[in-house]
Formats: C-alpha cells, sequence, structure tokens
C-alpha cells in the first residue's frame, strides 16, 4: 500500500545512525518480519527514486489522554551514507513522507523447536529486532551482532529486552569480544546440541561467510539481501541477484523486491 | 461540463491519451493494487523476446541528477510464458494492452508480430528498435534508417493490427528515422527511448553499471525529448505518443501541445505506481479549468 506517514520522532542512536518512527495505516499491522518499505526522501526531483529501508518495529503507540485514537506506527534503523540518508536524518517530528509498503518476501519463521541464531552486521540488525521479536514467543533465540567499532553495534539492549541471548564482536575490540562475528556464531554451532536456523542481513562479505559456514555445517540459513532499486514492485527489474544456477551460459536471477530480500542462503550463488 | 479526453491511436480508442511505457509497469498485474488500470489510456508491456532473456549482471540501475540510468538488459519471460501467464490478466482489464517488443534480427521481429497479431487481448504493437541487429555487426536497427526500414516492413507484412514504431533518440537527425519508418508502414510513432548515458565511481575507478553504459530516463531527459517530438510531429502524418521524463500532468500537456496525440509515463511509475492515473486526472483537471471541451483541440497546437 502507499500511505502519507507522519514522523513520530527521528533521533540519532549512535554516530551516523539514526532510528525513526513514523504513524502507519491500521493495515501495516500485517507486516511480517524481514518485508521492507520504500520511502519518497522528498518531494523533489533530485533525490528522484525511492529508498528502501527494513522494517524496525511495529507497534501502537497508547496515548495519554483518554478518548484519543490509538495510532499505529513503524520503525526504521537506517545508516546515514548518502544524499537521501542525510536528507531523512534532517526531518523531524511532524514532518511527512510517502511510503510504499510493506513490500516483499520476508522471513520464514520455521518449527519452533530449534535454536534459533541471528547474526545482524551494522545497520543489517535493522530487520531483525521485528524478527526477534516474533521468534521469542516461540524458541530460544541468540543474537550475534558485529560491526567494526563500538559505533556500529546498535539497538542491543532492546534485543536484550526481548530475552535474547546477545554476543557482540567488532573489528577494533572496542565492545565485545575483537574479531569478526562470524568466529562467535562458529563457537556456538561447535557446543550446538538439536537443531538450529540461521537469519542473517549485513554487508554482503558476512552473508557470504554466514552462508559458507551453514552450507559446511548443514545448517537452514536465511539471508536479507540488498539490491539497487528503482520501484520495489517487481517492475523494473533493477534489483536482481543471481540464484545458485546463476552462470553466463543458464542465467538465473531472483528479484530481490518481490521474491526476496529474505532468500534461503542455498538458492543464492555464492563467492566460492 | 466534463472535456472530452478520448482520443484515436492509428485505430486504438483510448480513453484519455495517458499511456504507460514498456519496462516501467511490468505487465500491468504489478501494479494493479496502485492504480486503476480503467482510469488510464492503454498500458504497455515490458518488451517482449521470442526466448525468455535473463539480462545483464547487476548493479543495473543507478540514480543521477533528475532521472536514471538502466542497463536491465531486456529481461523478458519470453512470447510464449507471456501468452501463458501474462495475457490472462490482461482478458479481465478493459483496457487496450500494447505488446512491446524486440529482436536480434528481421526474422525474429517478424516472428514475433506474427505471434502477437494471433492474441485478441493485444490491442496494439510496439516495436522497439533500439536493439543491435546480430546479423549486421550489432548496428542498432534504431540507428540506420535502412535498417529500421526493414523491421518495420516486416512487421506490418505479419500484423494487421496497429504498428507502433518506438523511436531511438540517440541518432543525429530523429526525423530521417521518422520518416523512414512511416514509409515502411508505421502506423504510429512513439519517442523517445532512453538515451545511451554512463556513471562513474570516482573512488573505485569503475563504472557504477555493470553493463558500463545504460540508458538515461526521468525528468533530466523531457527537454531533449519534447524537441523531438515537435520536430517529428511536423515532418510525419502518423499519430506520435510523447515519452521522456513526463511526471505530472503540466509535462504531458506540453508533449500534447507539441505534437503528441497520447503520452506514455515511464520511470515516474517507480516513484509514485500511481503515476499515469494521477496524470491522466489532473490533465482532465487542468482542460476543465481552462475552458478546454476536447483534448484534441490541443494536439500539435503549439504557437511558435
Ligand atoms: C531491501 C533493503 C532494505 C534495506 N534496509 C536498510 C535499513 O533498514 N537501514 C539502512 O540503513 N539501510 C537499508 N538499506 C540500504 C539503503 O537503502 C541505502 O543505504 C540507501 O538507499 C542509501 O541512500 P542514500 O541516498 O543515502 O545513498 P546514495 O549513495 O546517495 O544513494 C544513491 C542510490 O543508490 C542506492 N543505494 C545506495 N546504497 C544502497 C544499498 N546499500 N542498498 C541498496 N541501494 C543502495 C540508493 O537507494 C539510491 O538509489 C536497505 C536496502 C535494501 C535493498
Ligand atoms: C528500467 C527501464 C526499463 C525499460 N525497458 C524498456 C523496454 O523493455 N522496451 C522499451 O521499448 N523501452 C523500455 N524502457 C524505456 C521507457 O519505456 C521510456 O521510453 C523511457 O524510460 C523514457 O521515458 P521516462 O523518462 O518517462 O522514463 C525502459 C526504461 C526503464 C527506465
Ligand atoms: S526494485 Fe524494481 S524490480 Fe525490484
Amino acid at each position: 500500500m502507499q500511505f502519507t506517514s507522519m514522523i513520530l520522532s527521528n533521533a540519532e542512536v549512535s554516530p551516523g545512525y539514526w532510528r525513526m518512527r513514523m504513524t502507519a495505516p491500521q493495515q501495516f499491522a500485517s507486516a511480517t518480519p524481514g518485508q521492507f518499505v520504500m520511502v519518497r526522501v522528498s518531494g523533489a526531483i533530485d533525490p528522484l527514486l525511492r529508498r528502501p529501508f527494513g522494517i524496525f518495529d511495529v507497534g501502537v503507540h497508547a496515548p495519554v489522554q483518554s478518548g484519543a485514537v490509538p495510532q499505529p506506527y513503524f520503525e526504521m534503523l537506517y545508516r546515514v551514507v548518502g544524499k537521501g540518508t542525510a536528507m531523512l536524518s534532517a526531518l523531524h517530528e511532524t514532518d511527512v513522507l510517502d511510503i510504499l509498503g510493506p513490500l516483499g518476501t520476508g522471513f520464514n519463521l520455521g518449527s519452533p523447536d530449534e535454536e534459533k541464531l541471528i547474526v545482524g552486521g551494522g545497520v543489517g540488525l535493522a530487520p531483525l529486532y521485528l524478527l526477534a521479536r516474533e521468534l521469542v514467543k516461540r524458541s530460544p533465540v541468540r543474537l550475534f551482532a558485529g560491526g567494526r567499532t563500538r559505533d556500529d553495534i546498535l539497538c542491543i539492549t532492546e534485543f536484550e529486552r526481548l530475552g535474547v541471548e546477545c554476543y557482540t564482536a567488532t573489528e577494533d575490540g572496542s565492545l565485545g569480544e575483537c574479531g569478526l562475528v562470524t568466529e562467535a556464531l562458529l563457537r556456538r554451532l561447535d557446543v550446538l546440541k538439536g537443531r538450529a536456523t540461521i537469519y542473517a542481513c549485513g554487508p554482503h562479505g558476512m552473508l557470504n561467510a554466514v552462508a559458507a559456514t551453514a552450507e559446511a555445517r548443514k545448517i537452514p540459513c536465511q539471508v536479507s539481501l540488498e539490491g539497487y532499486m528503482a520501484c520495489g514492485v517487481g517492475a523494473c527489474l533493477g534489483c536482481v541477484a543471481p540464484g545458485r544456477g546463476h552462470s553466463a551460459e543458464t542465467p538465473d536471477f531472483r528479484c530481490v523486491c518481490t521474491e526476496g530480500p529474505v532468500f534461503e542462503s542455498n538458492e543464492l550463488k555464492w563467492r566460492d | 461540463m466534463k472535456p472530452d479526453m478520448s482520443v484515436n491511436l492509428a485505430g486504438i480508442m483510448l480513453r484519455n491519451p495517458v499511456m504507460t511505457a514498456s519496462g516501467t509497469f511490468g505487465y500491468g498485474e504489478e501494479f494493479a493494487e496502485y492504480v486503476n488500470l480503467e482510469s488510464i489510456g492503454a498500458f504497455v508491456t515490458k518488451g517482449l523476446s521470442l526466448k525468455p532473456r535473463a539480462g545483464n549482471p547487476t548493479p543495473r540501475i543507478v540514480e543521477t541528477p533528475g532521472g536514471m540510468l538502466n542497463a536491465i538488459g531486456l529481461q523478458n519471460v519470453g512470447i510464449d510464458a507471456f501468452i501463458a501467464k501474462k495475457v490472462p490478466f490482461l482478458r479481465n482489464v478493459n483496457t487496450p494492452a500494447i505488446a512491446n517488443f524486440f529482436g536480434n534480427t528481421v526474422d525474429e521481429y517478424a516472428e514475433l508480430a506474427r505471434r502477437l497479431d494471433e492474441i485478441p487481448e493485444v490491442a496494439g504493437l510496439e516495436v522497439n528498435i533500439s536493439c543491435p541487429n546480430v546479423k549486421q555487426g550489432g548496428i542498432v536497427f534504431g540507428t540506420d534508417p535502412g535498417c529500421a526500414a526493414s523491421v518495420v516492413s516486416a512487421c506490418r507484412a505479419a500484423t494487421k493490427k496497429p504498428l507502433i514504431v518506438k523511436l531511438s533518440p540517440n541518432v543525429t537527425d530523429v526525423v530521417v528515422m521518422a520518416r523512414a519508418c512511416e514509409d515502411a508502414g508505421a502506423d504510429s510513432l512513439s519517442l523517445i527511448n532512453t538515451l545511451t548515458g554512463m556513471a562513474i565511481d570516482l573512488g573505485r575507478r569503475r563504472p557504477v553499471l555493470a553493463n558500463i553504459t545504460g540508458g538515461f530516463s526521468g525528468p533530466a531527459i523531457k527537454p531533449i525529448a519534447l524537441r523531438m517530438v515537435w520536430q517529428v510531429a511536423k515532418a510525419v502524418k502518423v499519430p506520435i505518443i510523447g515519452i521522456g521524463g513526463i511526471m505530472n500532468a503540466t509535462d504531458a500537456l506540453e508533449f500534447i501541445l507539441a505534437g503528441a496525440t497520447a503520452v506514455q509515463v515511464g520511470t515516474a511509475s517507480f516513484i509514485n505506481p500511481g503515476a499515469a492515473q494521477q496524470i491522466a486526472g489532473e490533465m482532465e483537471a487542468w482542460l476543465l479549468a481552462n475552458g478546454v471541451a476536447d483534448i484534441k483541440s490541443l494536439i500539435g497546437a503549439l504557437e511558435v
């Protein structure tokens, strides 16, 4: 659906990372973890295209005054990287944005009787919070959050509040253990008893490593991809990612905005 | 009184002059949630080929100020899947559907025109001649009047449906191409297709697009498109469809003044999936506000 949304709050949660809460229509409550929205950052023609963002959380704000109507909202967690995100970060409460969504195919929550291992790199945590919120209702959940420095580790207290056991790793050692988050994941897998599913979102290099680990250990794994998008609805075919069998001779492209952004990692082609 | 918005596009009756552009509106159904398909004049499918095409590697798109570059590589489901999976949807929509198509040889173009001619749900054909001719060293059909004419005559012989030829702007003189296509039997000309462009990532010292170059579209190309429509409208008799950077009713009406009978909305549908419907509504409101009883009275009414 397409709707006009009013910003309820927009705050920097860590240097360069912002969390925005905005109003949503009632039907937006149907959004599932892993889906995304396309945001028109300004009404002008530059920047021209909408920007895709994961849905960090959805909820209903119950006003304190009696008689006021509860207001459904959703949240985004975003990193300022260029023109569009810089403009977003300059917006204030009561400013309005044109939103398309929820879009795409999100995570499959899978079977409850297994451990859920969530892996997030930097702002890749954005679509994983709503996922964790759903998963903790049914299964034990562990989060592995990685980043270059402590500034890239976001919203960990929120995850902890859900009852998720959190591990953090930074490349410079400024928070949690020093190194890559995939190393912490590997150690957990070494002592794992019973079944598990991995859910991951983050930089492509991290996803590549997680997918390789999942493949080697024969653990089901779902990843959320990014792709350059113009439309978000399956029309421009700009956003595609190569499927497992893809080669120059046997091309196989998957549409990230409709078939994804979440894919089973073994459906996709990864670097060797 | 409600103004008369209807136009006759080479025998296809449009309830209003606003169409959607090929490659920006899927096969129609992708937009059904956002647009009342029966509020626009016509829609044009993604370009079809004989065999399915997988398209180019990524990145395939990049935004530039006021526009975007795309190098999708004409990814499409192919004519067989189009007939099996996409045509049934068209059956229930009371709006003309135009099939856009392309080939790598004159024979492929003719074969596609023949196949599309047999589909009752297809109201008209739009032939994309901005494709390389593999039999002639890859020269783009639409940049050589002789090549273009041979494609158009072959398609003309293969179909009785209205035949729209979509012109490439990547030529020195678009009027020469327009005349060649009209003489070869085109019932209508649509222009412009995308302009070839390029974007560079300075930090990586590489082109942004995997294909290096891509087609430039969006509001930034409108002045060029308007100029070409105006030039061609003066030179040919067949109706013209204006395309290029149309974002609102003002843009669309400018194309009509320049000589277009209808317009196509492209990139705007990515930014606002309801763009075509909105533009049609706003055009009607403009006519009403300006006391114009019939949109047809504006076609080519530019005063110079
Ligand atoms: C499905 C999906 C979900 C996403 N979720 C989030 C999220 O929750 N939080 C977050 O911070 N970021 C997210 N991103 C990345 C985000 O879309 C880009 O960071 C943003 O578009 C950059 O815009 P810009 O104008 O600031 O950057 P610019 O570099 O100026 O953007 C130029 C163009 O490139 C595109 N672009 C640039 N970087 C990316 C990228 N990494 N992925 C896709 N397109 C890009 C832009 O959309 C724009 O069209 C997501 C991307 C996708 C595809
Ligand atoms: C992503 C994309 C895909 C396109 N695919 C096709 C195509 O398959 N066939 C075609 O004739 N034109 C195609 N076009 C060109 C458009 O139909 C239109 O001519 C062009 O984009 C200019 O109009 P605009 O500025 O309104 O977008 C495509 C354009 C874009 C942006
Ligand atoms: S973004 Fe247009 S098809 Fe996916």
